[in-house]
């Protein structure tokens, strides 16, 4: 967070994944500085979300480089279709540079919305629970859901629920956050309450990589975005130009039968 | 009321809360035993390594599949029926004595027993743990044993509670078994008490009572275990609505 902004966080180099003989991502790269809001967009089936949950390891890519924060996670050979972890321990340091807010929230569902917070960073991080309560108020008020923090998941709408896993995930207070398609799950008058929520941590300053179905969002608040086609990226640039003047055939149909 | 006589009751009190006493022993400490077993076994359970789950599946699978007075009677009488634990007796070992004790052999049953099913619900509800609740708290970077402990399994014994309440009744109707190898749990005490005075309507009627006031106070903590560890899964309450 302290970074100045123009420093790489991360970058992935040629990243391959397969499901025997389905080549999902046929050698994919980006690079993220500090500050950067990467939107990545594309057709369902299209591989953005494989390649998302490769960056943070949820997927096992085939071949490879992820390196965040000038650290490469240390893979060794594996199966034919992944690679495997080299050292654990590297990655789950990693993995809490690198928050990740799912389609379906995740929200542990037997805590409290504030235990869902205080979670990782008392049992990953190591702090103190004072520390942790100190961190979660205020994330939570961030996201405006402080007042619901002893209501459990299940209680709340879909919306809220959302809003909390980002909270939880700032929580963390990591170098880049990953939005895993955040939005999809939701009701569509929910939709606006996150993407409010999600724009103002961009304001921040915060370095994200969103995988999203909202053009509105790419278009207004990334400043860069990855349009994916069968596993290869078809199209980047920034949004304005990209989004109001595809090159290619196939990013002007798959905006034609997505204008918002 | 000539075939219901009170006074059989109230002069075989002592004898009654001496049965009832012995049931209450042998079903609290199996089943205590049994749970502290069941969740290492459970995470064996589901491990995906064979040549862990496997034998689990086996030992469950055996006494999940056979009666338990069978087993009680096969540890009490056919353990003793091996010449080399005969020896064994002779020569003073303290831990083969023990298979002369039916309070330790009726122990040793429920607990197996027990511990065979619990460790079943536990690994079930392992199982439907929704995978998104593990997959974050992967993507948050906690270990697989961090994960274990606060995640995996805090969920899913909470979601084996109903299933557990109605294991922790049946073990209790269940114990009732163990007048079968002399000892003289609460049935025991009825039995003894119809034997002596003919009067089988008054001790097992009475045996009866007992039981169900037990399992009415069991019923009641368990309802109060769902409100605290369950409030997760129960309709929403009025005070968590709208923002």
């Amino acid at each position: 967070m302290t970074l100045k902004p123009n420093t790489e966080l991360l970058r992935v180099e040629d990243l391959h994944k397969q499901y025997g003989d389905n080549e999902v991502l046929k050698g994919v790269s980006l690079t993220a500085s500090s500050g950067d809001v990467i939107s990545i967009i594309g057709s369902s089936g299209s591989g953005k979300s494989t390649w998302l949950r490769c960056i943070n390891f949820l997927e096992l890519p085939t071949s490879g480089k992820i390196i965040v924060a000038g650290e490469e996670v240390k893979m060794l050979p594996g199966s034919k279709d992944a690679l495997k972890v080299a050292d654990p321990r590297q990655l789950q340091k990693i993995r809490t540079r690198l928050s990740m807010v799912f389609q379906h929230f995740n929200l542990w569902g037997h805590m409290t919305v504030l235990q869902n917070v205080i979670e990782a960073p008392i049992h990953v991080l190591g702090l103190s629970r004072k520390e942790a309560m100190e961190r979660a108020e205020r994330y939570l008020e961030r996201v405006g859901v402080w007042k619901f923090r002893d209501t459990y998941p299940a209680h709340m709408s879909g919306g809220q629920q959302q809003r909390v896993a980002i909270a939880r995930a700032l929580a963390m207070e990591p170098e880049a956050l990953l939005f895993d398609e955040p939005t999809s799950a939701l009701d569509p008058e929910l939709v606006g309450e996150v993407l409010k929520v999600m724009r103002s941590i961009a304001e921040e300053g915060r370095t994200m990589l969103v995988v999203t179905h909202e053009m509105g969002f790419a278009r207004e608040v990334s400043n860069h975005v990855i349009f994916v086609h069968q596993g290869r990226v078809e199209e980047r640039g920034n949004p304005r130009e990209v989004l109001t003047r595809p090159n290619s055939e196939r990013l002007q149909q798959f905006l034609s039968g997505n204008l918002k | 009321m000539d075939w219901f006589d009170l006074n059989v009751i109230s002069g075989s009190l002592p004898e009654f809360w001496r049965g009832l006493w012995v049931t209450l022993q042998l079903t609290i400490i199996s089943l205590a035993i049994g749970f502290a077993l069941a969740i290492p076994l459970s995470i064996a359970r589901v491990s995906s390594n064979p040549w862990v789950s496997r034998p689990v599946s086996a030992y469950t699978y055996f006494f999940r599949g056979t009666p338990m007075l069978v087993q009680l009677l096969l540890i009490y009488y056919g353990i003793g029926q091996s010449e080399w634990v005969q020896q064994q007796w002779e020569t003073g070992n303290s831990f083969w004595l023990l298979f002369r004790d039916a309070y330790f052999c009726a122990l040793l049953a429920f607990t197996l027993n027990t511990c065979a099913y619990q460790l079943e619900m536990f690994a079930g509800a392992i199982r439907n743990i929704p995978l998104g609740e593990v997959e974050a708290a992967e993507a948050m970077g906690m270990t697989r044993y961090t994960s274990l402990c606060r995640i995996v399994l805090p969920s899913a014994l909470r979601r084996a509670i109903p299933p557990l309440s109605n294991e922790v009744i049946l073990m209790l109707q269940g114990s009732a078994i163990a007048s079968a190898v002399t000892l003289v749990d609460l049935t025991g005490a009825a039995r003894n008490v119809y034997s002596r005075h003919y009067a089988p309507f008054e001790a097992f009627i009475f045996a009866g009572l007992l039981y169900l006031a037990v399992t009415f106070v069991l019923v009641g903590l368990f309802r109060f275990a769902e409100s605290h560890w369950l409030a997760h899964l129960q309709p929403r309450s009025a005070s968590a609505k709208k923002d």
